[in-house]
């Protein structure tokens, strides 16, 4: 109960303030169709109508959760018109990019602790990458492998991939390089391998630190694969959901849409948050 | 030079063993003309002031440290070649548990490392871990220990693949002083069941003479040998033997010998 009482007064302020500003935003278009027909607004007729408009500036929660719900519940799975099949559609590109980023995270990090010339040169690299912004670079992804013959699901999970790998090499090389002198002491006087010093010592001890890498970069594969959809022309996908919305000014279906990939996004984390409890308290470094 | 080795070939044996690093404000000699013979079951304590160069010296017995003049040897090897025959258990100051073990899968890892059969894993988890009197313990994990508890644990992992040498940094210098005595006591009950040769490294004058054969005094700047001193106790050591005359003199010539030392640089 006490941990409620502030959540619902956070939700309440913010849902309050949303609707003020559906009301002010909206406000403008039905002045100007009251002006067009020569009548005066009362403030009842106002708020009527900036929360009930078809295509407002600012949708009023009730009109995105109603095109939620809708979008979820209202036709087939299978139906185009489905943000479950959208959502399915960017979260299966999510889910393979974020596998692909991982594995080349981890591989890329474990390369850079063990070898002096990755280290050096690997992680520049990895960080100039970041820096480019992923709207320049994900249309040429899209047309490069369009060439070689790849479409749809692949360049959308490469575009997730390339988000989510960063967080993860930052996170495991820190993690990699947790053990301290003694413990690595310790496996040179039983004249460990190198093999046995990452399995024994070093992966253990980063798993922490790998977790909360996943959880950024599960974040980061969502955004890669909605971005990765922008440039397909709106074919399927939450992004290609945004897009059309705006092609045609649909902001309910824009903001249902944003909606969809923030539920998609809490569940990602909450289930990597589950997998992390679940495995650092079998290890006994969660108490 | 006499040699003091007990019986037979020395376990350790220095001769002009000497050790600089070279840091980035110039080289620092750690040790100087170390010459030393260590034999079989013997109890050898090293004690002095901070950077005499005992544990430096440890650590080069155990190849974590090269020396850069002199000559060492390990059971007649060089301290590499007795690493790789895992001629050594080593106790670091912490007990540098893995958290993510259990007690019985930390004394596991050395016996995963060298490739012992299941079976046997489990048969000298079991001994080394009643050796330490941690019966029972074996599915506790470290942080459900107490600090002593955890270093007996960390004992019992470097007794589990039966090196013949113990070597000991500090192993309880992070201890209070009643678990410290307890510990000592049982140590030495253990050395004389296992009949291992030690090496331990102290600053504390009554552990090193309670617990050694031969106690090294060592001192700073460069870190050299100034006194070597054979115990004159008897092998059984009840703790009130500290009360005796015999400890007490031991104990002053020690002190004497740290004195010494610091004198010197003066």
């Amino acid at each position: 109960m006490r941990s409620v009482l502030p959540i619902l007064t956070v939700l309440i302020a913010i849902v309050a303030l949303w609707y003020a500003a559906a009301v002010k935003l909206n406000s403008t278009w039905t002045y100007d169709q009251a002006a067009r027909a020569g009548t005066e607004v009362t403030f009842g007729a106002l708020v009527k109508d900036t929360l009930a408009q078809e295509r407002p500036v600012l949708p009023a929660p009730h009109q995105v959760a109603k095109g939620l719900w809708d979008g979820l519940f209202g036709q087939a799975f299978t139906s185009k018109r489905s943000l479950v099949y959208h959502g399915w559609v960017t979260l299966s590109a999510t889910l393979l990019g974020f596998a692909i980023g991982t594995v080349l995270g981890i591989a890329l990090a474990v390369g850079i602790v063990h070898n002096r010339a990755m280290d050096m040169s690997v992680m520049p690299w990895a960080i100039a990458s970041q820096t480019i912004p992923i709207l320049a670079i994900a249309p040429m992804i899209i047309v490069v492998m369009n060439s070689l013959g790849l479409q749809g699901l692949i360049p959308k999970s490469i575009i997730s991939a390339y988000l989510s790998f960063f967080p993860v090499v930052v996170g495991m090389v820190k993690g990699l390089r947790s053990p301290d002198a003694m413990q690595l002491d310790l496996l040179r006087t039983y004249n460990a391998s190198a093999a046995d010093v990452l399995l024994k010592l070093r992966l253990p001890a980063s798993l922490p630190y790998l977790f909360a890498s996943l959880k950024v970069g599960v974040a980061a594969s969502l955004v890669g694969a909605i971005v990765g959809e922008l440039p397909t022309g709106a074919v399927a996908g939450l992004g290609a959901r945004l897009l059309s919305g705006s092609y045609y000014g649909q902001t309910v279906q824009i903001w249902a849409a944003l909606f969809a990939a923030a539920i998609v996004a809490a569940g990602l984390v909450m289930l990597i948050g589950a997998v992390e409890r679940a495995t650092l308290s079998r290890m006994g470094l969660e108490r | 030079m006499k040699d003091t080795a007990g019986h037979g070939a020395p376990v350790i044996e220095a001769r002009g063993v000497g050790l600089t690093f070279q840091t980035n404000d110039g080289p620092v000699v750690a040790l100087k003309d170390v010459n030393l013979s260590i034999g079989k079951g013997e109890f050898v304590s090293f004690i002095g002031p901070s950077g005499c160069g005992k544990t430096t010296f440890l650590r080069a017995v155990a190849a974590l440290e090269h020396p850069t003049e002199g000559t060492l040897t390990v059971n007649g090897m060089t301290p590499d070649a007795a690493r790789q025959a895992r001629a050594y258990g080593y106790v670091f100051q912490a007990a540098g548990l893995y958290p993510w073990r259990t007690i019985a899968g930390n004394v596991r890892l050395p016996l995963e490392i060298m490739g012992f059969s299941r079976a046997e894993q489990e048969e000298r988890i079991e001994r080394v871990l009643s050796l330490v009197d941690l019966q029972g313990f074996g599915r506790k994990f470290p942080w459900q220990l107490s600090g002593g508890m955890q270093q007996r644990a960390s004992i019992a992992r470097a007794l589990a693949f039966d090196a013949d040498i113990l070597l000991m940094d500090e192993p309880f210098g992070a201890l209070d002083e009643i678990v410290r005595d307890r510990l000592n006591e049982e140590l030495l009950k253990l050395w004389a069941r296992t009949e291992k040769t030690i090496g331990f490294v102290t600053h504390s004058i009554p552990e090193a003479v309670y617990l050694s054969t031969k106690i090294v005094v060592m001192s700073p700047r460069p870190g050299r040998i100034t006194d070597v001193i054979e115990s004159t106790l008897p092998k059984e050591r009840p703790l009130d033997i500290r009360d005796s005359r015999a400890f007490i003199e031991i104990a002053h010539r020690v002190r004497e010998g740290l004195r010494h030392g610091h004198g010197d640089e003066v």
